[in-house]
Parts: structure tokens; C-alpha cells; sequence
């Protein structure tokens, strides 16, 4: 068992890092031949850095869209990255003052994750116009991350696996070093599901993370008569005659 | 044709119940042979047109960042859902921009991503049948590529890139829009959308200065292929004769004759539209957009004005430097655009909107309005969608609100704004744009126009409102058509500059 999650491990991991890689390398090569952004749009470089803040960071413009979906969609993700980070304890020794002082808000952001996934949910499952829209795999994706939580909420506060163990395993994999990990269902249940969100991270709408960076409407200036904006290809044209 | 009626408004605008299949259909009449070869295009779909699809497709995706980006990033979060004015008004559920997305986005997962290939089910992915092609040529053609959905997506994911390039697709099949193809084939062949040659511009324009005369007393010139005039006028060519349009234009030659701006329009390149945008076709946008640098080379010109138009404004404002180097800011080693650049007079922005111009020459003090000529109009705004929401003026974000309402209020005395929900980057699409301006499309014409209709309503009956200016010749043209469906007075629509006309005084300064 133990091997067989620590072969997991460097699978998913690498799968992920270089699938997304290649991904975002993908849209950085990909030219952008005309200037799209959606007006009004900030019309120097900083108030472009500004806008992609306010959108990654508060998702502006799903605020503007549908407070409901904002509201659970804003939770759901600024939970995942609190609780993200609260697992950085398992991957460093000593553990940094400031993973130390987020660890309790980690729990209960474990907790509104759930909450805000279910909540995703019942919006796919319930509002027509969602329901119409949504892929068996939307609602696996959903389902996917209510497991995560889900199994990890039952370690917190039901089946107490020895974390010491789960964190010698991690430290241990980061150097080479296949230790022993804890025996546990729901450990092996909520390892098994991360590493399937690892895997079909760079080949499915997980993509939006990226993604959103790179999107004309969002990241480009304003500008297109003070500055001449032309694209290689398009160029192209111009010497062909 | 006849039986063509308005949706009923709804009473408290809510988002309307789904109606799969409410606008399943053939689409727009598909462009003959004789069209498709006189741009370029095959004929007809031949047998091979799947892989020449797909290859398109492909080919697509590595030239635009936006397609490619916008194909993998939604996450079917429904933000856009219920932000169409196509939607709103038909109810039918693939009027969605996601699900119009998903159209295409199908397709791409099923040749072009892993899960696709492996598990076609499980992520809604296709394969392109002739099915599926026609039902792109439906869906994607019920459209208007009015961005009003990328303006809550918080991805950006701006449907107009997909359905542009869903049409590209269509094209090089030979499976193109009729109306549109043939309007390309025109500005080609003559320079204008409209098909009208040299003398018949020459000889409306002799008669507008005729009537402006009778009118006013006045001598307002409507020169035509001047050389060295100051400004060239590139206006949508139904401006030279459709109603209300012709209204604006005798308002932009008051403007110059009162400002004493010498300007000429071109009878090579008389059109402001640009219907390569809505096709998505680069080399077409970019053939149709070099007939104006070509002009102002030739006139030897230092400004290029726009006139009231709003995706041509889009393609002016955003475009023009890109594909023709009308603009600025060019490489010092970039002949091509350099050469144009120098010849014209960077005080002032390349290429100017009329509204800009005029609004200068307000703050200027150089324009006299008497603005109890307008007193019988109480006045509403309808902000344009490619104006709104694809293009700037005044070198601010949100110039493009402010300057026509400032000009408004500058020759009126009586202006309303609609319920701002619809309004700026918000508007509603007039239910006419991206190439659905053709009497096939009637239908959804009709439908998509029911969200403006609505808050218009509103303001008629609270305000009294009895005239709607708007900043393009697609949405006066779509206006005058379906106001009288929706029981208003077909001339309750006009321009900006026909508001100008009214008030201006002449020959005070």
C-alpha cells in the first residue's frame, strides 16, 4: 500500500504539473490577432493587473452576473485555498508560523468548502437552465470535490488516523524516501480522490484556473489607436504583397 | 412573413421558463454558388467538408488565443444563461451562451481533448455531423455578437469569438449566411454594402445639399472624393439614403459646415460597415478595412471621422490600426502602417468617431444649438452593443456613454435614461446585429428585441419618452422595423446627429 500511493503520487503530481505546463504554454504561444478586450477596459498596463485582480480574487464579473452563484462559487474557492494551504503542514518540517496560525480557520473552511460545493450542486441539480447545461462530468467534478472534503472532514473530526504517520509518509516522498503510511479507509479514500482531481486537472474545465489569465476580453489594454497591435501571422500578410 | 408578432412582455422581467426546440429551423438562407466563389468560398458543401471542417477548426485554434482559451475554460457555471437578448426572447435553451458555446465546444472536445476522444458521453462531446453543422447554421446565426454575455462571464469567455469562428467554418465549407456573403460581395465589387455605384452617391449627395438648402437657406456642402480635404467621412452607406439615417448624415455635414472642417466622403470606399467581423474572417475584415486606407492615401487626408455606426466603430476603433494602420503608436520600422501614419495629424485621435468630433467642437464653443427645437422629443439613449462594449471614445474607459448622452443634453432639454440594467456596458442588443439584419431572420429578429422593447415601454409610459437616439445604422434600420410590431411609431427611432441637426444654428459663428 504504501508503495502503491507513493507511485501514485509522483504520477498525479507529475502529470499535473507538466499537463498544465503544457497547457498554459499552449495559450501563451497562441497568438491573439485583434484587440478584444470588453469595454470599458482599463486603458494602461497597470488597470489591466487591476481588473485580473478584482476578477481572480472576487470574481467581479460573477458578481455582477448571478449573486447566488457568486456567493457559494466565492466561498467554494476561497475555502479551497485556505485549506490548500493549511495542508502545507504535511509537506514541511518545521512547519511556518503563518501555516501554524491559519490551521484552525483551515478547519472551518474545510467545512464552508463543503457547504459551498453542495450548494454549486443543488444549483446544477435543481435550476433548470443549470441542469441543461451540465455534463455528467460537471456534476462528477462537483461530487468529486464533496468526497474530498467529505473524507477529510470524517479524519478531522470522526476516525483520527495518525497524522504524524501522514506527514512522515509526504516528507518522506519529497525526499525520495518511501515511508510507512497510517492504515486508514479514509485516508486511502481521500488520497485516491486528489490524486484523480490531480490527474484530469490539465485535461478538463479545471482549465479555468489557467485559463482565466489568458482570456483577450480580460487581460488585454485598451489601446488599439495609440499603439499598433499585430499579430506574426497577420503580419504575414502585409509582406505578401 | 405576415403572421410575425411580438412576444408578450413580461410582467415583471423574469428569467422565462426553457422552451427546448423553440427555434429549431433551417437558419438564414445559405449563400449560393454564384456568392460564395465571388469572395473566395466553395460553392456548396462537397463531400469532403467534415475533414475540412475539422482541419479548419484546428487551424482556428492555433490562431486565436481566445477561441482556444474560451473552448477549455467554462465551467457551465450559467452566469451568462440568462443574459441574452435571443434567449430572454425565445426561450429556447440553446439561445444560452453557453449552450451556444457548447455547440461548438462539443465538437472540439470530441476531435481535439483526450476526454473527448475517450469518454465522448461523459463530457458532452460529438462528433460533426451534418446535423450538427445545421444546427450551427441555426444557432450560430441567432446570434448578434453583441458581447453582452462576456461582460458577466467570469472567465471573459466572450461568445461573439465562438460564433465568429463557428461561421468561419461554416464559410469554408461553403455552408456560409447568404446575407451576409452577399453583402462582402458587394463592398468588394463596389464599395459599399449597399451595391450603390459613384453617380447615384454623387447625385444624392447634390440633392441633400439641395434640400438642406430649401431647408435652411444655407449652402452645407456634401463634397465628394476631394483631394486634400481635411477630413474623410467614412459613414455605413445607409446613411446616404435610408431613413432615419439620412438624418444623421445631413447632421454631420452641419457639423463641418458650421466648424468650417473641409471633409470629403470617398466614392471607392463608401462604408463604414465591415461584414468581415461578423463572419469572423480575417483576410475579408482585413480586405474590406485596407479600402479606407487606400482612400485616405489617395484623398491625402489628415483626419478619418466615423459616422454613426456601431460594429463599424468597433472595427474602426479596436481594428483599423491592426489590419490597416489607421491609428497610431506604429514600429518606426513598420512601412506598411508608417507610411499612412505620417500623413495624418496624430493632435487628434485616429480614427475619430463623429460623436467625439462633435463633442470637441461643443466644449470648444464653436457649435450654436437652439434646443427647444428638439422640445417635441422627450429622449431616451439606446447604448449599442459593439459601441458599448467593443470599442471606446474620449481615450477613457466609458467615454463611448458619456459623449453621445453629453451631446444629447447639449441640444435637447428633455433626456431619460432607461432602467440601467439595459443600459451601457449592459445594453441590450437591438436584436439586428453580427448579420441578422435580413428579412429571413425576421423571427428572431422580433423575439430578440423584446428585453429593449420592455424597459422602452417603461420609459413611455413613466416619461413620456417619444424618441430613442441611438450611435448605429444597424440598430435604426432593425428599430424602424420592429418598433411598429411592438406598437410604437417607427420614428420614434434616430440618430445622435439627427438631434444635432435639429438644434443646430447655422451660420451664427
Amino acid at each position: 500500500m504504501n508503495t502503491l500511493f507513493a507511485i501514485f503520487f509522483y504520477f498525479s503530481t507529475l502529470v499535473f504539473v507538466v499537463g498544465l505546463l503544457y497547457r498554459i504554454r499552449t495559450y501563451a504561444n497562441t497568438p491573439a490577432p485583434l484587440k478584444i478586450p470588453t469595454t470599458p477596459a482599463p486603458t494602461t498596463k497597470g488597470g489591466v493587473v487591476l481588473r485580473m485582480t478584482r476578477e481572480v480574487v472576487f470574481f467581479e464579473s460573477l458578481f455582477k452576473a448571478n449573486l447566488w452563484t457568486w456567493g457559494l462559487g466565492w466561498l467554494f474557492h476561497a475555502s479551497l485555498l485556505l485549506v490548500l494551504l493549511r495542508h502545507l503542514r504535511y509537506f514541511t518540517e518545521p512547519v511556518w508560523g503563518w501555516v501554524v496560525f491559519i490551521q484552525p480557520f483551515g478547519i472551518y473552511a474545510g467545512i464552508a468548502m463543503l457547504l459551498g460545493a453542495c450548494g454549486l450542486w443543488a444549483r446544477r441539480l435543481f435550476v433548470e437552465r443549470i441542469r441543461y447545461i451540465s455534463t455528467p462530468s460537471d456534476h462528477l467534478m462537483l461530487v468529486l470535490f464533496i468526497s474530498i472534503a467529505s473524507s477529510g472532514l470524517l479524519m478531522k473530526f470522526a476516525v483520527h488516523p495518525d497524522v504524524i504517520g501522514i506527514k512522515n509518509f509526504f516528507i518522506g516522498l519529497m525526499h525520495l524516501n518511501i515511508q510507512s503510511l497510517p492504515t486508514s479507509f479514509a485516508l486511502y479514500v481521500h488520497l485516491s480522490l486528489v490524486y484523480t482531481l490531480l490527474v484530469i486537472f490539465p485535461v478538463s474545465k479545471l482549465l479555468h484556473a489557467p485559463g482565466v489569465f489568458f482570456s483577450p476580453t480580460r487581460n488585454q489594454t485598451d489601446n488599439p489607436r495609440e499603439k499598433r497591435h499585430i499579430a506574426a501571422w497577420a503580419a504575414q500578410l502585409e509582406s505578401e504583397k | 412573413m405576415a403572421d410575425i408578432a411580438a412576444p408578450a412582455y413580461r410582467i415583471i422581467p423574469i428569467i422565462p421558463a426553457l422552451k427546448p426546440g423553440a427555434m429549431e429551423g433551417k437558419g438564414p438562407f445559405v449563400a449560393s454558388d454564384k456568392i460564395n466563389e465571388a469572395i473566395g468560398f466553395p460553392g456548396h458543401l462537397a463531400d469532403d467538408w467534415h475533414d475540412k471542417a475539422i482541419a479548419k477548426m484546428g487551424d482556428l485554434l492555433s490562431k486565436y488565443r481566445s477561441l482556444k482559451v474560451y473552448m477549455d475554460a467554462c465551467v457551465h457555471c450559467g452566469a451568462c444563461s440568462d443574459k441574452c437578448h435571443y434567449f430572454i426572447g425565445t426561450q429556447d435553451p440553446k439561445n444560452m451562451p453557453v449552450a451556444r458555446q457548447d455547440l461548438m465546444r462539443s465538437v472540439y472536445r470530441r476531435y481535439f481533448t483526450l476526454p473527448g476522444k475517450l469518454f465522448p458521453k461523459l463530457v458532452g462531446a460529438r462528433d460533426l455531423t451534418k446535423e450538427v453543422l445545421d444546427e450551427w447554421h441555426n444557432y450560430f446565426h441567432q446570434c448578434s455578437e453583441c458581447r453582452r454575455c462576456s461582460v458577466f462571464c467570469p472567465y471573459g469567455i466572450d461568445t461573439a469569438e465562438v460564433t465568429m469562428a463557428a461561421r468561419e467554418i461554416l464559410d469554408s465549407v461553403g455552408y456560409g449566411q447568404k446575407y451576409s456573403l452577399e453583402i462582402i460581395g458587394k463592398v468588394h465589387k463596389i464599395g459599399n454594402n449597399l451595391g450603390l455605384p459613384a453617380a447615384a452617391l454623387k447625385d444624392t449627395l447634390e440633392g441633400l445639399e439641395e434640400d438642406v438648402k430649401d431647408a435652411t437657406g444655407i449652402d452645407v456642402r456634401f463634397p465628394i472624393d476631394v483631394h486634400g480635404a481635411e477630413v474623410l467621412l467614412i459613414t455605413p452607406s445607409a446613411d446616404f439614403f435610408a431613413e432615419p439615417h439620412i438624418d444623421s448624415l445631413i447632421g454631420y455635414a452641419k457639423v463641418f459646415h458650421a466648424t468650417g472642417t473641409s471633409w470629403t466622403v470617398s466614392s471607392m470606399s463608401s462604408e463604414a460597415g465591415n461584414f468581415g467581423m461578423f463572419i469572423g474572417n480575417y483576410e475579408q475584415l482585413r480586405t474590406i478595412a485596407l479600402r479606407i486606407r487606400q482612400a485616405a492615401l489617395e484623398l491625402g487626408v489628415k483626419r478619418i471621422v466615423v459616422g454613426e455606426c456601431g460594429h463599424a466603430w468597433r472595427v474602426a476603433y479596436s481594428f483599423w490600426n491592426t489590419l490597416s494602420g489607421v491609428g497610431d503608436g506604429a514600429d518606426p520600422n513598420d512601412r506598411f502602417a508608417q507610411m499612412l501614419q505620417k500623413q495624418l495629424d496624430h493632435r487628434y485621435k485616429q480614427p475619430t468617431h463623429i460623436c467625439e468630433f462633435t463633442w470637441d467642437m461643443i466644449q470648444d464653443e464653436r457649435l450654436v444649438f437652439d434646443k427647444s427645437l428638439n422640445d417635441k422629443h422627450i429622449i431616451t439613449f439606446h447604448d449599442s452593443c459593439n459601441v458599448a462594449r467593443g470599442s471606446g471614445m474620449g481615450g477613457y474607459p466609458g467615454g463611448q456613454f458619456d459623449i453621445p448622452r453629453n451631446i444629447i443634453k447639449a441640444v435637447a432639454n428633455n433626456f431619460v435614461e432607461m432602467d440601467p440594467s439595459t443600459t451601457h456596458e449592459r445594453t441590450f442588443c437591438c436584436g439586428g446585429g453580427g448579420g441578422l439584419l435580413t428579412d429571413d431572420l425576421i423571427d428572431v429578429r422580433v423575439k430578440g428585441a423584446l428585453p429593449r422593447m420592455e424597459v422602452l415601454q417603461q420609459v413611455a409610459d413613466e416619461h413620456g419618452v417619444n424618441f430613442m437616439a441611438c450611435i448605429c445604422a444597424i440598430c435604426k434600420a432593425q428599430f424602424t422595423k420592429v418598433l411598429p410590431i411592438y406598437g410604437f411609431d417607427r420614428k420614434m427611432i434616430g440618430g445622435v446627429h439627427q438631434l444635432v441637426s435639429n438644434a443646430i444654428k447655422l451660420g451664427v459663428k
